[in-house]
């Protein structure tokens, strides 16, 4: 696991807490594309702390993912068989490298039935974000993960501030996750 | 810039390049499309037969993966799958060997958008070439979770 320094307070932080609220108003049209997406159907995780758990990630280290307070995470909820999953994932790993410095955090929950398939598919596309394997109770204790793609964005604070269900719109996402970002991307 | 545009670039030959070919579970992929749409059935329709009574019902199968059938499942309904392995069309075939040919079946998934399935058409293709003449599919446009759970449907967990 990486080690990630506290939180450390600023201006960005607060104003990221102020934009949290706008972003999860524009998620139930914003990712909706001409690509498909189903976006931000009602969660009643919206708007809450995101439900804390600690799991081992493939590389064999622990995640707990309150070590990322501090920090905008993207929990994507995801899986090998799942063609738009695998399509995002290689842009969410440019984003892991690109805005690691400003505070973001990536981490990947699979949803495959065993972690074998995971460990092939990571030979063939390394991602730059830690994975973890995901099961009915992480499911369930994310308002039920019943289709792919699925992803949740988390503010610095920990709060789940938008739900993203189905193919999403990769540039108003990033953009989103610019947004709420705590230190300037270099 | 120029740098910019390269790894723009670069990035979308790798998307297409594994969208193209995902996963292991994918090598095979049959699209969902291929389904003629006669054989399918809309979640409201199959949500009122299996409530009605006074009338057999059909035999529900989830040829998805299992985690997620472990998650949630259309209640009443059985694991078979997941029908885009082969073990899995295995299993299929093992749990409908002693069926009549006419047997009334419905399956489904819902895994992700119905045109990305990597299961549904895979387990209706094997079932046709069984023999097996009454087979529904249901139509799952987005997923299991906005298509079903969201609706209201009945659900079950496997614990």
């Amino acid at each position: 696991m990486k080690t990630v320094r506290a939180p450390r307070p600023g201006r960005r932080i607060g104003a990221a807490a102020l934009l949290a609220l706008g972003i999860a108003a524009l998620g139930a049209g914003s990712a909706r594309s001409a690509a498909a997406p189903l976006l931000n159907r009602p969660a009643p995780l919206l708007n809450r702390p995101a439900p804390p758990f600690t799991r081992s990630d493939l590389a064999g280290k622990t995640l707990r993912l309150r070590d990322y307070r501090g920090k905008v995470v993207l929990l994507n909820f995801w899986a090998t068989w799942c063609g738009p999953c695998v399509a995002e994932v290689p842009r969410f790993s440019a984003w892991q490298k690109r805005y690691a410095a400003a505070g973001l955090q990536v981490i990947g929950v699979s949803m495959d039935d065993g972690g074998a398939v995971v460990k092939r598919f990571l030979r063939r596309t390394p991602l730059a974000y830690p994975i973890v394997l995901g099961d009915a109770r992480l499911g369930r204790l994310y308002g039920g993960i019943n289709g792919l793609p699925q992803s949740f964005l988390i503010d610095p604070r920990g709060r789940i501030v938008a739900r993203y269900v189905g193919e999403l719109d990769l540039a108003r996402l990033q953009m989103q996750i610019k947004a709420l970002l705590p230190r300037r991307p270099g | 810039m120029k740098h910019d545009a390269r790894t723009a670039l670069a990035t979308l030959c790798l998307m297409l390049c594994i969208y193209a070919c995902p996963g292991d579970a994918l090598a095979k992929h049959l699209p969902a499309s291929s389904i003629p749409a006669a054989m399918l059935i809309e979640p409201a329709a199959l949500a009122a037969e299996l409530k009605s009574a006074g009338r057999a019902k059909p035999l529900v199968l989830q040829v998805g993966f299992h985690t997620l059938y472990e998650e949630a499942h259309i209640a009443g309904a059985e694991y078979a799958g997941p029908a885009a392995e082969e073990a899995g069309l295995r299993e299929l075939g093992l749990r409908v060997k002693s069926l009549p040919k006419d047997a009334d079946i419905v399956i489904y998934c819902g895994c992700c958008p119905w045109s990305h399935c990597p299961n549904i058409a895979a387990a209706f293709d094997r079932l046709r070439s069984l023999g097996f003449t009454h087979v529904r599919v249901l139509h799952l446009a987005d997923n299991f979770g906005a298509d079903w759970v969201d609706k209201g449907y009945p659900v079950a967990s496997a614990r």
